[in-house]
């Protein structure tokens, strides 16, 4: 399936490319309006068309690439910061008490409805890019912690590990030296399936008005506010859909590509 | 068996006072007094006082979580500062929208995924197999209110054959299932893609283990096994995933019920978030979390009847 790491690499560096572009240069200015032009289909001078402002479609695209990416990441990073120490800990003390509060702990974050609770933060917190990202980072922790954990704990009965143990090493640098760059491959896949995930988080969040405010482009408040003018100019609601699609499949595509090879006892037909 | 289910359940308690604490204290740090955004901002601060007092939101917090616990272990969720309705009442005319919708969001999602995912794990690797990993890999990337909205644009505002939105009530039971069926769809399909991936790796993880290898030396057809020994196998991980599928649709429909104006549970607690009726917001999610925890609780144990091994851990 070598297949899938390519495309999901295209598709996914598409996107990258156009966040990382749009720091320098868009087609044109996303906070410029032209109410004359409003609502035009794709054409030579607005290759994506123009919305209900007569902002140039393709720009705001661009921008808000880079708007779903910074918070997919950043969330991520938190999840991972936080969930991948919790995971190593509770697979170093395995059977213990703090094995079983930590694991607690994930299950019961696990069973909050995400969505409600990431409305519920971003209500409390005040509606902003940085609270979106705080509130879908929370939920990427258990998922970390319980990832790490279940990849370190095999590890923990082999011989190298009993070696280094044995040799009076601490848990803690067993963990980081041996555990951590072992579990690496793992992580770097979950990491891709919750960034895909963490893109249409934001992209829900910020279609509910939670998330990035204006005049910062976002791909969800793109598609809020083409919903009422979806039947004059489909187009204004169709293309930011497509990019977070685009966006999504191709992380998604590369996350199974990256298990594939990562993980040779995979590859024959899985 | 027994001191399983003890374990379990008194972890099940924790887990509900856990979150109900946890629920109470993020509900506190919404900004906003629900006294004043009850009387506006140019209500006299005595009357602001006089309405606090009345809604007991002038005691200290640990007394006030205690109260609101005690009222709903009595059965009693409090009431809605907006409604002026009991919150359990509410919850009930919600649960009318959010229980069907979740429903048949499943009841699709099951009938398209079973289907394509047994197909699959039966064609391992074969070009039919390869098209529906490439379709659900587009099902689980598609943002489902994005995919609402088409549907609206093609099914309501084009062709005509169902409401853009709204929901007649059950009175109406032909119009009603009419106004759900759009929504439905739209959270059903990436939920059919997640499934029938889930459903394909169980069974072909299955299909690899000595008894088929049995069945099928004793003269069943790959098919035969398949459905006589491999689905039944498989179906723990594809229950658990249904478990999880089936909460997420009763609470997570928030953003579809806000497309088609449903007024379902999602939209209650989004409301009631803008409207300061903190007490409804606390109330309902509680609900909520309590339903996943139970149901949890519940498949978990059903597993560890049927299956000893589980019972281990």
């Amino acid at each position: 399936m070598r297949w899938s790491l390519i495309l999901g690499a295209t598709l996914a560096g598409l996107a990258l490319i156009a966040a990382a572009l749009s720091w320098v240069w868009t087609p044109y200015d996303v906070t410029q309006m032209a109410i004359a032009d409003k609502l035009k289909p794709p054409s030579a001078a607005h290759w994506l068309g123009t919305d209900h402002f007569g902002r140039d479609i393709l720009s705001m695209i661009m921008v808000g690439a880079r708007t779903s990416i910074a918070v997919a990441v950043v969330a991520v990073g938190i999840g991972m910061g936080i969930g991948v120490p919790l995971g190593l800990i509770a697979a170093a003390n395995r059977g213990s008490w703090l094995d079983e509060i930590i694991m607690r702990g994930n299950d019961l974050v696990f069973a909050f409805p995400s969505l409600v609770i990431a409305i519920l933060i971003t209500a409390a917190l005040g509606p902003s890019a940085v609270n979106a990202i705080i509130a879908i980072g929370i939920f990427n922790i258990p998922v970390f912690a319980r990832v790490t954990r279940a990849g370190a704990m095999p590890l923990w009965t082999l011989d190298y590990i009993r070696a280094a143990e044995v040799a009076g090493k601490r848990a803690t640098r067993i963990s980081v030296e041996h555990i951590l760059p072992n579990i690496a491959n793992l992580l770097i896949v979950q990491g891709t399936i919750q960034f895909s995930l963490g893109i249409l988080a934001e992209a829900g969040l910020s279609y509910v008005g939670l998330g990035a405010q204006p005049p910062t482009p976002s791909w969800g408040r793109m598609l809020a506010e083409a919903q009422t003018m979806v039947t004059l100019a489909p187009h204004v609601a169709i293309i930011p859909g497509l990019a977070i699609i685009i966006t999504v499949l191709g992380l998604n595509l590369l996350g199974d590509g990256l298990r594939d090879a990562l993980d040779p006892r995979l590859r024959e037909g899985r | 068996m027994l001191r399983y289910a003890l374990r379990q359940l008194i972890s099940l308690g924790l887990s509900l006072l856990v979150a109900s604490l946890l629920i109470f204290l993020v509900v506190e740090l919404v900004p906003g007094d629900p006294a004043t955004f009850m009387l506006g901002t140019g209500a006299q601060p005595d009357t602001i006082a006089a309405l606090r007092q009345q809604l007991g939101l002038d005691l200290p917090l640990p007394v006030r979580y205690l109260h609101w616990l005690g009222g709903i272990l009595q059965g009693d969720l409090g009431h809605s500062f907006t409604y002026k309705t009991p919150i359990s009442q509410i919850m009930l005319d919600r649960m009318q929208v959010s229980l069907p919708l979740a429903l048949m969001s499943l009841m699709l999602a099951i009938l398209v995924a079973f289907p394509i995912g047994i197909h699959a794990a039966a064609n391992r690797g074969k070009a039919s197999d390869t098209a529906v990993m490439g379709v659900t890999q587009i099902g689980i990337s598609l943002p489902n209110f994005w995919f609402a909205m088409l549907l609206v644009l093609v099914f309501a505002a084009r062709l005509r054959w169902f409401p853009a939105g709204g929901f007649p009530g059950w009175s109406h039971p032909a119009a009603a299932l009419k106004s759900l069926l759009l929504p439905a769809i739209a959270l059903a399909l990436p939920q059919a893609a997640i499934l029938a991936r889930v459903l394909r790796s169980a069974l072909i993880e299955t299909l690899d283990q000595d008894y088929i290898r049995t069945a099928r030396a004793k003269g069943l057809t790959q098919g035969q096994a398949l459905r006589r020994h491999a689905l039944r196998n498989a179906m723990i991980p594809v229950l658990t995933i249904m478990g999880m599928q089936f909460s997420f649709l009763l609470a997570g429909a928030i953003i579809i019920e806000n497309v088609f104006f449903l007024p379902g549970i999602g939209r209650l607690i989004f409301q009631a978030i803008t409207q300061r009726d903190l007490i409804v917001v606390q109330s309902a999610v509680l609900v909520l979390v309590a339903a996943v925890i139970l149901i949890t609780f519940l498949v978990d144990l059903a597993y560890a009847l049927v299956d000893p091994r589980l019972r281990r851990r």
